[in-house]
């Protein structure tokens, strides 16, 4: 991926679990992911990939029973992983800040938007009058009318677009290096997901901080994101930037995921391509590729070992033994 | 909600263990509860053995004398009339689990009628039931049971009644309550499209899901009713002796209580052990069947 | 042309939006909300016509307002030319047989404590068809939508989204309906098996003659499995036809809108994008003229104080717009 010297954020080797009476459900392994500064890295992967579990563990909000087993989350040089809980909270809402998918329970219903975003700016310096204008300006910037007004307003007076607005604002107001958007446009309409990713993309040119965009959207992400990585059942596939991937895909999952997005194919045909079979068990897993029970190409080496990373071009790796052809890429 | 990607629960494919199994392995696990449950076999076995398991005919007056502190002979002691105290409680667990039994049995169908046709029907008949569920929840008890016993003579099931009655409104609001936030689902939604009619709808498909917690519920309330008899009895208005009941050696021995403090302190132990016990029990059932209480995956 | 299955006429579906002692205290003349203004269209049998609209445009109103579950004021619903609309309960039970209707929520639309089995027997018996052998039954719907017998005893929250889906496409197969109304059938389900249900629906209709009215907000999935689609905004028809036409040449600016708003996963996919201002308005404050006035962006002077008409094209396509897009033989009113 381009602008590989000094990455603002750098999972290397990242492995985590959570614990459940049947086992251990191997929820990510082995995770490298690489978000340079000033880009927009799309993590892409379908229901049960750990997608959002990376997103919650990079901010470490994750369930008591989560455990990272292995691996580093550089951020800035520093390790999260092994950091304090007090050093995670320094860093949330000051270095880093999340947006979550549901924008109609990420707002306190009863304390006024005003009074969260003043809220939010705690630790920067400056008087409550400072802070109020700072938020004002904010919300005019993310695109709600008449701003001054609606400091006083309350989440409910708001639609579903408006309110993720708000938290888009919120999450900008800290002036982070790094945003996490756990799939803000889910849960929004087709229209209004277009004005919410034409935000995000403005805000952060304007800005310069790097955000980690988590989605199942494909489209979405093609339109935001720089670079993209593919998650399935629990490990990255696939990454490189968007053109790349889109246009020459290396892992037959991303290959078969492009295949299926309806809004893909050309003709229009009612047999539409599906992926057969379904997920692997976290709590067991096969050995060899994480993906042979389901992929077209599978063939006897991929059930013996788990195939490595291997370079498919320039900053664009999968893990695929069809691929062996190309160098493997540096660990 | 647009698009939501449903998490698939993990594991959905593999083989799950029996229903049963899995709530028998979590009761296991709660030691309260365990203990809870020992308490509970206990007094209702007890009550169910209690002609088999005395020591003594409960009526019987012993030649230890009257009001004598506990011995090897009498773990109890004996009541003012001579009678082995011990044996009096164990038949009075009889009252006490009948009085339960019967009292809630239909406080339970009650309410649960009641209160599935204020949750399903109309706005003014939920509104107009409330009005009169308040209204007796509101009503004494005490003077409540005094005026039905005025009408219908002390016994037991002058108790029963009374229970039964007060017990009511409070179940039919749980269960209004649950139906209310039930009615609006999907899949309820769907069954009225498939051209199921009210009848079907509440028996098969809100009843099932609303009678769990009210069963959780009634067996915590069991103590409560105990409690309630014991203390109409106390006030003269239950069983009448020679029938023993909790209530009535409580009576009894507070009347002599000048002379010796054993009876009050022994007619006190039951209602304390049933309370314990399903109270634990209640909870630790409560915790296994509500999903979002639970602490493991 | 053979006659349509389903025909509805200017339906009309209103809610009161107060109750009438606040609207009296108030002030408010009318507290009623039109969630459904005037919706007309035709469906045959083995055809399949889709819906689409965003949040609050109507199109779940209008699938509840056929299948009966939300009352209507006005129009008419006619299937197999009975109307329905005023039938007694009875008559109306009887009819519910030939239609029926999947839900979104896959999961959440079945009832919890039944079993597999007991949910797609349930339309059996429910209709009184005690002749039939239900565990064959269930087993033979289990096998038309692709599940193993196995699973038959499981609980709806033993499912994953895709196989609740299966049992809903199941139970609606129960009584050998001649119409399937399909509310939202992908939602929740992740593209790799999307095209899973679709296929069914499409495999079941050739077999099986069957209507379908697919609602959806997705308007990649309307493109590919129906034959006519129909565009909502706030209660009404902005567009309808076949659905080669409108992909191809969209009229009304909504629909063009929405066809540019469905981003292709291609870097390189030139984008006409059609940006709109601001969302949708709330359903209590329509606004004057052409109701999409405020967000369209070639609206004009006209557009702003009377509301267009609505216009054949031709073929079955009719739109509602002023100066629609895309309309090379029709002069700008």
């Amino acid at each position: 991926m381009a602008g590989a010297a000094d990455p603002l954020l750098d999972i290397r080797d990242l492995s985590l679990d959570f614990a459940s009476p049947g086992g251990a459900l191997h929820a990510l392994r082995d995770i490298d992911v690489t978000v340079p500064r000033g880009r927009i890295v799309g993590v892409v992967g379908e229901s049960g990939c750990g997608k959002s579990t990376l997103a919650s563990t990079i901010i470490r909000l994750l369930a008591a029973n989560a455990r990272i087993v292995s691996g580093e989350i550089l951020f800035e040089g520093e390790d999260l992983a092994k950091a304090s809980e007090h050093r995670m909270r320094e860093l949330r809402g000051a270095r880093m800040s999340m947006i979550f998918q549901d924008p109609m329970t990420a707002l306190n219903p009863v304390r006024a938007i005003g009074e969260q975003m003043i809220d939010i700016q705690h630790r920067l310096p400056g008087s409550t009058a400072d802070k109020r204008r700072r938020a004002r300006d904010m919300l005019a910037t993310v695109g709600i009318p008449d701003p001054d007004n609606r400091l006083t307003a309350y989440p409910h007076q708001f639609s579903g677009g408006m309110r993720q607005r708000i938290c888009i604002a919120m999450a900008l107001l800290v002036e982070p290096a790094l945003i996490l958007a756990d799939e803000p446009t889910t849960a929004l309409d087709a229209t209004l997901e277009v004005q919410i990713v034409d935000l995000l993309k403005e805000l952060q040119r304007e800005q310069g901080c790097s955000i980690l965009f988590v989605s199942h959207h494909l489209g979405t992400v093609t339109e935001l994101c720089d670079d993209v990585v593919v998650m399935y059942a629990g490990e990255v596939v696939e990454a490189g930037s968007v053109r790349e991937i889109f246009h020459n895909p290396g892992h037959p999952y991303t290959q078969a995921l492009l295949r299926c997005d309806p809004g893909r194919i050309r003709e229009a045909t009612r047999q539409l391509p599906t992926i057969p079979g379904a997920l692997p068990d976290l709590a067991d897993l096969p050995r060899g590729c994480i993906f042979q029970n389901r992929c077209p190409q599978a063939h006897d080496r991929c059930a013996r070992e788990a195939p490595p990373r291997h370079r498919v071009a320039e900053g664009h790796t999968a893990s695929c033994h069809l691929l062996e052809q190309t160098e493997e890429a540096p660990a | 909600m647009r698009g939501a990607t449903h998490t698939r629960a993990i594991g959905a494919g593999r083989h799950r263990p029996h229903a049963l199994m899995q709530h028998w392995r979590r009761l296991r696990r709660d030691q309260l509860g365990v203990f809870g449950l020992v308490l509970v076999v206990l007094m209702v076995g007890s009550a169910i053995l209690a002609p088999w398991i005395v020591p003594y005919d409960h009526t019987e007056l012993m030649t230890g004398g009257r009001l004598a502190a506990p011995t090897w002979d009498h773990p109890l002691g004996t009541d003012q009339l001579g009678r082995d105290v011990f044996s009096r409680l164990v038949m009075g667990g009889r009252v006490a689990l009948q009085v339960a039994l019967a009292a809630l049995t239909a406080a339970l169908s009650a309410g649960l009628v009641l209160g599935l046709i204020a949750g399903f029907g109309p706005r003014w008949l939920d509104s107009g039931m409330l009005l009169v569920l308040d209204a007796v929840r509101a009503f004494p008890v005490v003077i409540f049971a005094l005026a039905v016993v005025t009408l219908l003579g002390p016994s037991l099931w002058t108790i029963v009644l009374v229970v039964a009655i007060t017990s009511v409104p409070i179940y039919a609001r749980i269960v209004r309550t649950q139906t209310q936030s039930l009615r609006n689902n999907e899949f309820i939604q769907a069954e009225r499209a498939l051209g199921a009619g009210t009848p079907r709808i509440l028996a098969i498909h809100i009843m099932p899901n609303v009678i769990g917690p009210l069963l959780i519920l009634a067996s915590m309330d069991v103590p409560l009713v105990i409690t309630m008899e014991a203390g109409l009895s106390f006030l003269g208005m239950g069983v009448q002796p020679p029938t023993p009941s909790w209530g009535t050696i409580l009576n009894d021995g507070f009347n002599h209580i000048s002379n010796s403090p054993w009876p009050v302190i022994a007619g006190g132990i039951p209602i304390i052990l049933t309370t314990l016990g399903f109270t634990f029990l209640g909870e630790a059932l409560r915790d296994i069947f509500d999903p979002k209480l639970r602490k493991d995956v | 042309m053979s006659d349509p299955l389903l025909s509805v006429d200017e339906l009309r579906v209103r809610f009161r939006s107060l109750g009438a002692l606040r609207a009296l205290v108030r002030g408010v003349r009318d507290p009623y909300i039109d969630a459904v203004c005037g919706v007309s269209f035709q469906l045959r049998a083995g055809e399949t016509l889709g819906l689409v609209g965003e949040s609050g445009s109507g199109k779940s109103t209008v699938a509840r307002a056929i299948m009966g579950l939300t009352p209507s004021q006005a129009g008419s619903v006619r299937f197999d030319g009975r109307e329905l609309r005023g039938l007694p309960t009875r008559e109306l039970r009887r009819l519910r047989a030939d239609m029926a209707m999947m839900f979104q929520d896959p999961v959440g639309s079945l009832s919890p404590r039944l079993t597999v089995r007991a949910l797609i027997t349930e339309p059996l018996r429910i209709h009184g068809r005690t002749e039939v052998n239900l565990d064959e039954e269930a087993d033979r719907l289990l096998d038309m939508v692709g599940l193993t017998p196995e699973f038959g005893g499981r609980f709806p929250h033993q499912l994953s989204g895709g196989q609740a889906r299966r049992v809903g496409v199941a139970r609606a197969l129960a009584l050998n309906p001649r119409l399937i109304i399909a509310d939202e059938p992908t939602a929740g389900l992740d593209v790799s098996v999307q095209g899973e249900v679709l296929n069914l629906l499409a495999h079941l209709q050739r077999k099986l003659g069957l209507a379908i009215l697919i609602i959806t907000h997705n308007l990649n999935v309307v493109r590919h499995v129906t034959d006519r689609t129909a565009i909502m905004y706030l209660g009404r028809f902005v567009e309808q036809g076949a659905t080669e036409t409108i992909f191809r040449a969209p009229h009304h600016p909504y629909t063009a809108a929405l066809l540019s708003a469905n981003p292709e996963p291609d870097p390189d996919a030139a984008h006409a994008r059609v940006e709109l201002h601001g969302e949708v308005p709330s359903l209590m404050n329509r606004p004057p003229g052409c109701e999409f006035h405020p967000r369209c962006p070639y609206a004009r002077e006209l557009c702003a104080h009377t509301p267009p008409r609505v216009t054949e094209a031709g073929g079955e396509h009719r739109y509602t717009c002023h100066f629609p897009l895309n309309a090379h033989d029709m002069a700008a009113a």
